[in-house]
């Protein structure tokens, strides 16, 4: 599934510092479902994608508590966090707020 | 086009999409509400609380991060439009931390430019002869913020001087003062907790301070900057990491994604308490180096640099009671020549 990843607030210092990237995720299908969820895409990140500190970005199953995540521009809040599906040319922003202001 | 995925309409307006879960009021909003709650918010905090009147000289903290930039813009937004007749400047410090301030400066001009507002700079450099990269090098990695946070103060207080303005506003917000309220817990420090949840500080010091953010949540103020597409800069200083605050921070991350309003119940709880009569508190004085407002014979920050000059880095850090204000003659330390100077040539 194509998709557009966007890092901000000092997370793309974990990507190689490039802000934007424009990936291909492959994803087994699980129960029968050929959805991709964010669960599944946050894994899909943290194994492709950090390349150091993965602390900074994840804490167990999801994002660390203060990294803002949108789906096409939606707090994902709203569209059930990690249940959130993905559909193919979506563009998922993750902020991080942990900084000075 | 949503196809499969469900969508959420504006519980305010019920026109438009969705965008945002507010952790203050857990709504589901769009866009534009979003950003008439937002500003309208913090009006009402302006007003309610009499933060400022008309014709103030208020110089506006910045940093380049992401609270000044947004309180720059909506502070100056909220003076047009309700028409406060507030006289507003950016008053900006440099630390000196290499790849760290440096680039957060350049996005401060980048606002000076973009909000039409005209920019202070104040250096430690300049006001103590000393940067935070060479007292970090002097100390090593622990305290730098005890350092930092001092000078910064009394940065901030000669450079609001210097541009003769009436306040001093900052972009601390809710989730600042949680973690402020907490840290005093945890430190013990009674006096420190019964002033840090106070909207306006120091009325009784050289420049009063207040913080229209007191209310506004951390994630409110990146979703806004965000969709507005604010100019900020986001790193963390290479120094934080070993500092005290991350922990309080993590805890009150934690406590925000069980139940958002907490960060509020915190504030509330500091606001509220009260302290025995019988509690021994200290008194407020004027420094006898500089004249700045101290519970101490000497203050902080000439305490400190009194340590830096004479290269015992520990003076004043931890509960040593080393006797302070003794002359003595120069030590010299290392490869760099010290002078001895003053806090400031300001009087208080």
């Amino acid at each position: 599934m194509q998709l557009t990843l966007e890092f901000g607030g000092g997370l793309e210092l974990l990507c190689d510092s490039k802000k934007i990237h424009n990936v291909n995720v492959e994803f087994e299908q699980q129960n029968g479902e050929d959805k991709l969820t964010m669960k599944g895409l946050l894994s899909w990140v943290r194994t492709n994608l950090i390349k150091e500190r993965p602390e900074m970005f994840m804490k167990g199953d999801t994002v660390r508590p203060g990294v803002l995540v949108l789906v096409n521009d939606c707090d994902w809040e709203l569209s059930g966090q990690l249940n959130t599906s993905l559909e193919e040319k979506d563009v998922v922003v993750f902020i991080s707020t942990l900084h000075g202001g | 086009m949503e196809g499969k995925r469900s969508v959420r309409m504006c519980c305010l307006c019920n026109e438009r999409r969705a965008s945002l879960n507010r952790p203050k009021t857990l709504e589901q909003i769009c866009r534009e509400c979003f950003y008439l709650a937002f500003e309208d918010e913090i009006h009402q905090i302006i007003v309610s609380n009499r933060l400022f009147i008309r014709g103030d000289r208020v110089a506006i903290g910045a940093s380049g991060g992401k609270d000044s930039t947004v309180l720059a813009y909506v502070l100056s937004k909220l003076n047009r439009i309700h028409d406060y007749g507030l006289h507003l400047f950016l008053l900006s410090v440099d630390e000196g931390i290499t790849g760290y301030r440096d680039d957060s400066l350049e996005t401060v001009h980048r606002n000076q430019i973009q909000y039409g507002l005209p920019l202070k700079v104040v250096s430690y450099k300049d006001l103590y002869g000393w940067t935070m990269d060479e007292i970090v090098k002097l100390i090593g990695l622990k305290n730098n913020c005890t350092f930092c946070g001092v000078f910064r103060r009394q940065a901030l207080d000669r450079g609001a001087a210097f541009l003769k303005a009436d306040k001093l506003v900052t972009g601390h917000n809710a989730d600042d003062i949680a973690e402020t309220v907490l840290l005093n817990i945890l430190r013990g420090d009674i006096a420190r907790l019964s002033r840090c949840s106070s909207i306006i500080t120091g009325e009784d010091g050289p420049i009063p301070r207040c913080k229209p953010f007191k209310y506004t949540y951390e994630k409110e103020i990146v979703m806004y900057a965000y969709f507005k597409k604010l100019d900020y800069f986001s790193t963390e200083c290479i120094y934080s990491p070993n500092a005290y605050r991350g922990f309080a921070r993590e805890f009150i991350k934690d406590l925000e994604r069980i139940r958002p309003r907490a960060i509020l119940d915190i504030i509330k709880s500091g606001e509220n308490f009260r302290i025995s009569t019988t509690t021994k508190m200290p008194e407020q004085g004027t420094c006898e180096r500089c004249g700045y407002i101290s519970s101490q014979k000497w203050c902080k920050a000439c305490v400190l640099l009194d340590g830096l000059n004479r290269g015992l880095p520990k003076l004043g850090i931890g509960r040593s009671r080393v006797a302070i204000g003794c002359k003595e003659e120069n030590e010299s330390h290392g490869g760099k020549s010290i002078e001895s100077k003053q806090c400031g040539s300001l009087d208080f």
